[in-house]
């Protein structure tokens, strides 16, 4: 059992943002970077989680429904709530669907090692669904969708080149609890809205038991330190816990990797990364 | 005196400037098609913002024997003209400029002289910074013109101000920033741009024409809103947000004369005061 605290500062009301702007942002660059790459048409792995749903709803919003694959990738342990709340975000919005069971191609590599921890099996389910998305990105002719939000962006709490590996993150500067606020404007299914978050890598897994605090609680952190530029001295003034802070911070800066493109060794006089600076947009149509 | 002007509020194609340039063309002959003898468009309108490395290929020369250059002289036959290039100078130097056209000639060019360097703004990693802030004449009027940034420094639309300019030209690539609840309905960036905008106009009683680009680049996007404040410091015209439009307004000249009629503050202001307080202060500064 994990002790969920709150803190001491409700940071949480000027955190609200403004949906309809926000909506119009979105769904506007979603529109512009598929058309950049020559295409209409998007890909999202569909999980019953709200990230995914959210991201769902604004690529329907700005590429229209019938351009939006949305993909089902169960895992054998994948809990039975996952899959119906995916449908009814399918329901809702008349998505073309696949569904892309995965078991088969994560065990084929996960029963060579039989004490293989949890988190390496998680790893290769996140990489396999990568994997199914991108086949997919060439089958439907559609630029793969991000789910990842800022702030499990932030923390890391995710898998590189798994639910990492994405053409584009719509949702990945708006922290947990502006994804609620959006995603209840947008009408997301009320059964999405109210579950806890989970990475449902394994049974009974739940984001908040695992990480050790709630999103409401670290999202405030994280909105004072990243967007508000505070010390962690000032934070912990603000009435976080000394502890809390420092582990917070601490997997920020550990999991920046997760956030930049591998160094590149410099050797020559000109190396991409370093003065070789385009944007990714360079050649947008 | 009256002056329909005509607010370009484009999306430019980042680093294709032949595409531009048409867009410019077929947005002029629109804009003249419908009543404007001035035409404005946003920073950088020929390049796009977030040029970076492209800069050295995609600065032109501001002369007649500049291809591009000389297309844009020859649509300002038709109505005046403002621009946002890359200027290369003599001694191969790049600026952020904007030029004012007028029947052929070049009237005026700014070099941008703010070059914000910070957060997501890398201007001066690629540009020389201008060293001029001064007005002009135009069939208009004395005219001045700043660059985004810029404009966020009181003391540049005080130099246009002091320098005769009765018509602000602004133009901006700014991008979309902030999306609070508490903003009721408005970016912040957009929030602050318009205070300034009213700000300019009402303390200078002067017009203040602002166009602002659209569209995206690498996820940053441009809010557009376009606009022209009076010298009541009120929006007679505020364009769309995000997206592409060309806004045209017919501004009343003679209201320069009536503002000022009853609010004196350019007859009352102290230039001299100015130079006075600011030389001692700069004087101390240097001990």
């Amino acid at each position: 059992m994990v002790a969920l605290t709150t803190p001491i500062t409700d940071i949480l009301p000027r955190m609200k943002i403004d949906t309809q702007l926000t909506e119009r942002i979105l769904t506007d660059f979603i529109a512009d970077q598929i058309h950049k790459a020559g295409l209409k048409r998007a890909v999202i792995g569909l999980s019953g989680g709200i990230d995914s749903a959210l991201s769902a709803y604004l690529s329907a919003k700005a590429l229209g429904a019938e351009n939006v694959l949305v993909v089902r990738m169960p895992y054998k342990t994948s809990a039975e709530n996952s899959l119906t709340d995916a449908q009814a975000v399918i329901d809702a919005l008349g998505l073309p669907t696949l569904t892309v069971e995965i078991t088969g191609m994560a065990d084929a590599l996960i029963e060579r090692f039989p004490d293989m921890s949890n988190l390496r099996k998680g790893n290769i389910m996140a990489r396999t669904r990568m994997i199914t998305l991108y086949d997919q990105s060439v089958a439907w002719g559609g630029l793969v969708i991000g789910t990842s939000n800022k702030t499990e962006f932030l923390l890391g709490y995710s898998t590189i080149y798994g639910d990492s590996g994405v053409a584009l993150q719509p949702i990945a500067d708006l922290y947990k609890c502006q994804v609620r606020e959006l995603s209840a404007h947008l009408g997301v299914p009320e059964s999405i809205l109210k579950k806890a978050p989970s990475a449902d890598l394994w049974e009974g897994q739940t984001d908040e038991a695992e990480l050790g605090y709630t999103y409401d609680m670290v999202d405030q952190l994280l909105y004072l330190l990243v967007d508000g530029r505070y010390t962690l001295e000032e934070a912990v003034e603000e009435g976080f816990e000394r502890d809390f802070v420092d582990k917070v911070w601490r997997r920020v800066k550990a999991n920046h990797y997760k956030r930049t493109m591998p160094n590149v060794a410099k050797v020559s006089t000109r190396t991409i990364g370093s003065d070789f600076l385009y944007l990714r947009d360079w050649t947008g149509r | 005196m009256r002056m329909t002007a005509a607010l370009a509020q484009m999306y430019p194609k980042l680093g294709d400037i032949p595409a531009n340039l048409s867009k410019h063309l077929e947005t002029i002959d629109s804009a003249v098609d419908l009543g404007a003898n001035l035409v404005m468009f946003p920073e950088l309108s020929l390049t796009g913002y977030y040029v970076m490395d492209m800069v050295p290929e995609l600065a032109i020369r501001a002369s007649k024997d500049d291809p591009t250059y000389a297309k844009l002289l020859d649509a300002s036959r038709y109505a005046d003209l403002m621009f946002g290039f890359i200027r290369e100078d003599q001694r191969n130097r790049f600026t952020i400029a904007a030029a004012y056209l007028s029947g052929g000639e070049t009237v005026h060019i700014h070099d941008k002289v703010y070059l914000p360097t910070y957060g997501m703004f890398d201007d001066a990693r690629y540009f020389v910074a201008g060293n001029h802030i001064r007005a002009f004449d135009t069939q208009f009027g004395r005219i001045g013109m700043l660059i985004c940034e810029d404009f966020w420094h009181m003391s540049a639309g005080y130099l246009l101000w002091m320098d005769g300019a009765d018509i602000l030209l602004l133009h901006s690539a700014s991008p979309s920033r902030g999306v609070a609840a508490s903003e009721n309905g408005r970016l912040t960036s957009s929030r602050w741009v318009e205070l300034m905008n009213q700000a300019y106009a009402s303390t200078y009683t002067a017009y203040v024409l602002h166009c602002n680009r659209v569209g995206y680049e690498d996820g940053k996007n441009f809010w557009g809103g376009s606009s022209i404040a009076s010298p009541e410091g009120e929006f007679i015209t505020h364009g769309l947000y995000f997206d592409e439009a060309l806004i045209i307004q017919t501004v009343d000249l003679n209201q320069l004369h009536r503002t000022r009629s009853k609010v004196p503050l350019l007859r009352d202001e102290r230039p001299e005061l100015v130079q006075r307080e600011l030389a001692r202060i700069l004087q101390k500064e240097a001990q």
